[in-house]
């Protein structure tokens, strides 16, 4: 036990205590406490287990930068937070946290065996170690790595809490609301500009609030703030990202703050920023020193001890001892004393310091040893005293202390400068980088940009010590594990860039992204490989700055609102009818209509016998529409599809095939040129945008000659198919201004009239091989019209049929799924579909491309029909064909299998393929080599019903 | 998050409405037949696969509709100047850029 709580002093609320627990512990805070604060003020010094070697950690800083104290903040079954830093743990009434990483308990730690055997664990130790037998990762290693070397563990179940999102503009967005901050914000709220404050912190202030000599300033400066009303200020909240022109991600707490039975509304709040100008106000992190025992919970940063003390009230011992190699080490310890914590003594690696610290230090009574380091830290679970010699090497002696500050000089927070591609600048005298260049309009204040207040100071590597690195427990960083040995063991084995020696060490990885680390072990490397840090390079900042929720970053986008689900109108009827659906290409589609407790393969069975033998109806809404208008829209076309469309007379339909402009087959469908100037094209579902952006590319930027216009009409029709042979006996009551006999009305014609009193254009098109109809009407009256058509159809057993049925039919007739049966390497020849190709155009979208040598050599796979020998025997879509299945491995493949079904039709099982010089092979036996057997089928003619297309034309 | 300058709309607009067109100023030929295979292949998949200022297609996809042309650093990935299919790339961009 060291830390206490002082008597006086600090922000806290001393009126309000509040109780709270860790690790099943009760203990007692104040409002205002953090976690960590409370917990320091309480005695607590050890708050986790370290990433590889399970050593004993205690607080290392009192912000962001806090690499050892995470935990696990417990909300309620599903609310678990893992890997939360103790110092943004605002502290509440009730709060239950949990240290992480250890087993059975926190003080006793089976796995912290790890540490006694470090030796075993070098630099690289998982790459060097986990190499072999390969089939020992999946079985033994990742499990027992994961087990050992974890962080905290995520909830299994569902976050039940919501999370807000909102963009947000202005013209200049300040991050950090320390003083710099603040001010620069009041600044441009002078201007008149729409202002942004965000700090991350509870209390706007930053360093400010661990300086009671600023509080009357800082005061004043706040009450400026939330009296300017064009100054939004955001507390709690985090900027973790900044990307391309000026737009900002952050991330506001709303909840965590407050007692699970107070918290109301959602959870966090995600901003995106779009600002003008975005000023960085974001301060400077104290650099740890690199000396053996610098991680023995109790020792800590200077500025975490000056924060404990001056805003929380708490000592972090009852002996302080300060190891500087800078200034402000200094005026921290006076600042200590001032607030009524024992200083023992000032350690300095420099041999003169300023005279004025000095001197102010003796006369407070500090014993000082200058030009002199820490060498070894006694204690295991707590400081019990430090040993200091002179030059590291010379003479040693014993301090005994329970606390130690570490004062090694400041680095800027350049993350988000960097994430913005501002370039760094390396500035020897303070031994760190500094902001230099802006890409984005940026700009960077206060001790970011390297204007300090915090004097001057030595610049340090691994402070001397007698012992050699290998043997010294001197950590760079904290929370990988890292030591300076590591470095040097890297450097030693041939790493020579910073990013090589990051991966390799794992130094400023995960989590942590090198807050308190990347410099020191950049000053580690650089001596080792006697090249300047300059040439060692810097590792790359990314975001987020500090881990996020995956909840913020979701907001909304979950369940229903995931992904929008497109219905068709007929939707709620197909789901009143109890169908099953599948998503196509984002529209939720009827797949079967099981009646009577049927499995997939009955219903299908009987809505296909139904459509061969009466008459189905179909929901083809979701195919693409799009109406081609225009004096030039027969010669768009016939520029864009492989078919001739000029000569097509009004009230015609044609088959379409769409290439892109390398030959191969993109999208196809039913097009009917309803007038000279106009054209109902239809698309496949899935095909509809791409489409529409393929013709617009063309028509905007290749044909500015063609007078046409295009229009999107997928979701103004709503398109009933009705096929089977009594489908006209179904809609001929229905009809009206039409005449529907087979000479009047054939097969490929396009009508314009009403069906139940709706205007309609009755499409007389097959995908089923049976007589068969396309009703568009209105969307808006398409479930009226389908009700009466399905009344209508009652007499004749009028079948509901879904995409399955529909699969299946068309594949007994060998009409193409592009996508399905095509694959984006296909050419019409290949699918033989040479016939939809105008021979005689003189150019077509793809057509110079089906001149390529490659696309007319032999052994290009061709579309077949496969019949297996055992006809029930169902072929797996996407089997790999062969000829000989006995032939060496690798077994030479010949091509796939696309579609199989059952068909009810044919009572057997029929599939499609594509495979090398198939229509050559018709007659042949082939094989299909599955897991547990090889499958003999022979090849046909991808058509196994109705070849002659009677039934179509009946 | 980008925002992009429509040249037809003349608004700077996040990058999500629009969608990328590849190099701009490469013309389909007007007699394809006409080409050897090795010109339609240059045609078809030869690009400059520039690092720097490149000029592409983009269409406002999700706006207008409108395809246009950028000029697009592809090492910043910053806009230098967009403008309207048909019209010829600037001859001149100057680093400040900006939307045209």
């Amino acid at each position: 036990m060291s830390g206490y709580r002082l008597s006086s002093g600090g922000r806290v609320d001393r009126s309000r205590a509040l109780s709270f627990s860790f690790d099943g512990a009760g203990y007692q805070g104040f409002a205002g406490d953090t976690l960590a604060s409370a917990l320091v003020a309480s005695g607590v010094t050890l708050f986790g287990r370290s990433f590889k070697y399970h050593r004993p950690r205690g607080l290392l800083a009192t912000g962001v930068e806090e690499p050892n104290a995470l935990v696990s903040v417990d909300r309620g079954p599903a609310r678990v937070t893992p890997n939360v830093r103790a110092p943004q743990v605002s502290l509440h009434e009730g709060l239950v946290a949990e240290s992480q990483n250890r087993w059975p308990s926190l003080k006793f730690d089976v796995v912290s065996i790890n540490d006694r055997f470090s030796a075993l664990f070098p630099a690289g130790f998982y790459n060097k170690t986990f190499m072999w037998p390969r089939s020992a990762w999946e079985k033994l290693y990742e499990p027992v790595i994961r087990r050992l070397a974890g962080l905290g563990d995520s909830p299994v179940t569902r976050d039940p809490d919501h999370y807000d999102a909102t963009y947000a503009h202005c013209e200049v967005l300040v991050v950090g609301g320390g003083i710099a901050g603040i001010e620069a914000a009041l600044e441009a709220a002078k201007m008149g500009s729409r202002v942004i404050l965000i700090d991350e912190q509870d209390e706007l202030g930053g360093a400010a609030l661990a300086d009671p000599a600023l509080w009357s300033t800082l005061d004043a400066l706040t009450a400026q703030l939330f009296a300017a009303d064009n100054i939004t200020v955001l507390t709690r909240t985090t900027a973790f990202g900044y990307y391309h022109q000026n737009f900002v991600g952050a991330s506001q707490q709303l909840t965590d703050h407050l007692a699970p039975s107070e918290a109301q509304g959602p959870r966090e709040k995600l901003w995106r920023i779009r600002a003008g100008e975005v000023v960085l106000a974001q301060g400077a992190i104290e650099r740890p020193l690199v000396f053996n025992g610098n991680d023995v919970p109790g020792v800590m940063l200077a500025s975490a001890g000056r924060t404990l003390a001056l805003r929380y009230g708490v000592a972090v011992g009852r002996a302080v001892v300060i190891m500087a190699a800078h200034d402000s080490g200094w005026r921290d310890a006076l600042a200590l004393i001032e607030a009524g914590v024992h200083v023992a003594a000032i350690v300095d690696i420099r041999t003169v310091v300023p005279a004025d610290l000095a001197d102010a230090a003796r006369a407070a009574g500090i014993a000082l040893h200058l030009g002199s380091a820490i060498t070894a830290v006694a204690g295991r679970h707590a400081v019990k005293g430090v040993t200091v010699a002179a030059g590291g090497t010379g003479p040693a002696h014993k301090i005994a202390c329970d606390a130690v500050l570490m004062a090694g000089g400041w680095t800027p927070s350049v993350h988000l400068w960097s994430q913005a591609k501002g370039s760094l600048v390396w500035n020897e005298a303070w031994g760190t980088y500094l902001p230099g260049k802006p890409q984005e309009k940026c700009r960077v204040v206060g001790a970011g940009a390297g204007a300090w207040h915090f004097g001057s100071g030595a610049i340090t590597s691994v402070l001397p010590n007698s012992l050699p690195v290998s043997r010294q427990k001197a950590f760079v960083d904290f929370q990988n594990d890292v030591k300076a040995r590591d470095i040097q063991l890297a450097v030693q084995e041939g790493f020579r860039s910073i990013e090589h020696i990051k991966r390799y060490t794992t130094n400023g990885m995960a989590t942590d992204q090198g807050k308190t680390s990347n410099l020191n072990a950049l000053q580690i490397a650089s001596g080792v490989l006697g090249r300047p840090v300059t040439e060692i390079g810097l590792t790359t900042f990314r975001p987020p700055y500090t881990p996020q929720t995956f909840g913020a970053l979701m907001g909304h986008h979950k369940d229903a609102l995931f992904q929008p689900v497109r219905k068709s109108v007929i939707d709620d009827w197909a789901t009143a009818q109890g169908a099953v659906f599948e998503n196509v290409a984002n529209w939720r589609r009827a797949r079967y209509f099981p009646k009577g407790g049927e499995d997939m393969d009955a219903a299908v069975a009987r809505e296909c016998r139904a459509v061969r033998q009466s008459v189905g109806i179909f929901d083809a809404s979701t195919l693409g529409k799009i109406e081609v208008v225009g004096p030039d829209a027969a010669e768009f076309l016939n520029r864009m599809y492989t078919n001739p469309w000029k000569a097509l007379q009004p009230g015609r339909c044609r088959y379409g095939l769409l290439l892109r402009e390398d030959g191969f087959i993109t999208d196809d469908g039913v097009s009917a040129r309803m007038a000279d100037d106009r054209f109902h094209l239809t698309t496949t579902t899935g095909g509809a945008p791409r489409v529409l952006g393929m013709m617009e590319d063309y028509l905007q930027t290749e044909w500015s000659d063609l007078d046409v216009w295009l229009t999107s009409t997928t979701e103004q029709w709503a398109v009933i198919a009705l096929q089977g042979p009594r489908a006209r006996d179904v809609i001929a009551s229905l009809v009206g201004g039409i005449d529907l006999s087979p000479e009047a009305f054939p097969h490929m014609a396009v009508r314009e009239g009403t069906i139940a009193g709706v205007p309609t254009r009755l499409f007389r098109v097959s995908f089923t091989g049976e007589l068969g109809f396309e009703i568009n009407v209105p969307a808006s009256e398409g479930r009226k019209v389908w009700e009466a058509i399905f009344d209508a159809g009652q007499p004749y057993g009028i079948t509901p049929y879904g995409t399955e049925t529909m699969h299946v039919l068309r594949a007994e007739k060998g009409f193409i799924i592009v996508g399905q049966d095509t694959d984006g390497t296909m050419t019409p020849g290949d699918m033989g579909l040479d016939w939809a190709v105008g021979k005689k155009k003189p150019d077509f979208v793809g057509k110079r491309s089906l001149a390529r040598p490659e696309m007319t050599r032999k052994g290009r796979k061709q579309f077949i029909g496969l019949l297996t020998e055992d006809p029930q025997e169902l072929l797996e879509e996407g089997a790999q064909v062969v000829t000989n299945p006995d032939a060496p491995i690798p077994v030479p493949m010949i091509g796939h299998v696309t579609s199989s079904y059952h068909s009810a039709t044919l009572g057997r099982t029929i599939a499609l393929a594509v495979i090398a010089d198939g229509r050559a092979r018709i007659g042949e036996t082939i094989f299909v080599p599955m897991a547990d057997k090889v499958i003999r089928a022979k090849v046909t003619a991808p058509m196994f019903y109705d070849p002659e297309g009677s039934r179509l034309n009946d | 998050m980008i925002l992009i300058h429509c040249p037809y709309c003349e608004e700077d607009r996040p990058e999500v409405e629009f969608t990328y067109g590849g190099e701009a100023h490469i013309a389909r030929p007007l007699d394809p037949s006409a080409l050897t295979d090795s010109e339609w292949e240059g045609y078809l998949y030869i690009r400059s696969n520039t690092r720097g200022l490149h000029a592409e297609r983009w269409r406002h996809a999700h706006g207008c509709a409108r395809f246009f042309n950028a000029v697009r650093d592809t090492v910043s990935d910053r806009f230098e100047v967009t403008y309207k299919t048909g019209e010829a790339r600037p001859a001149k961009i100057t680093q400040t850029g900006g939307a045209a």
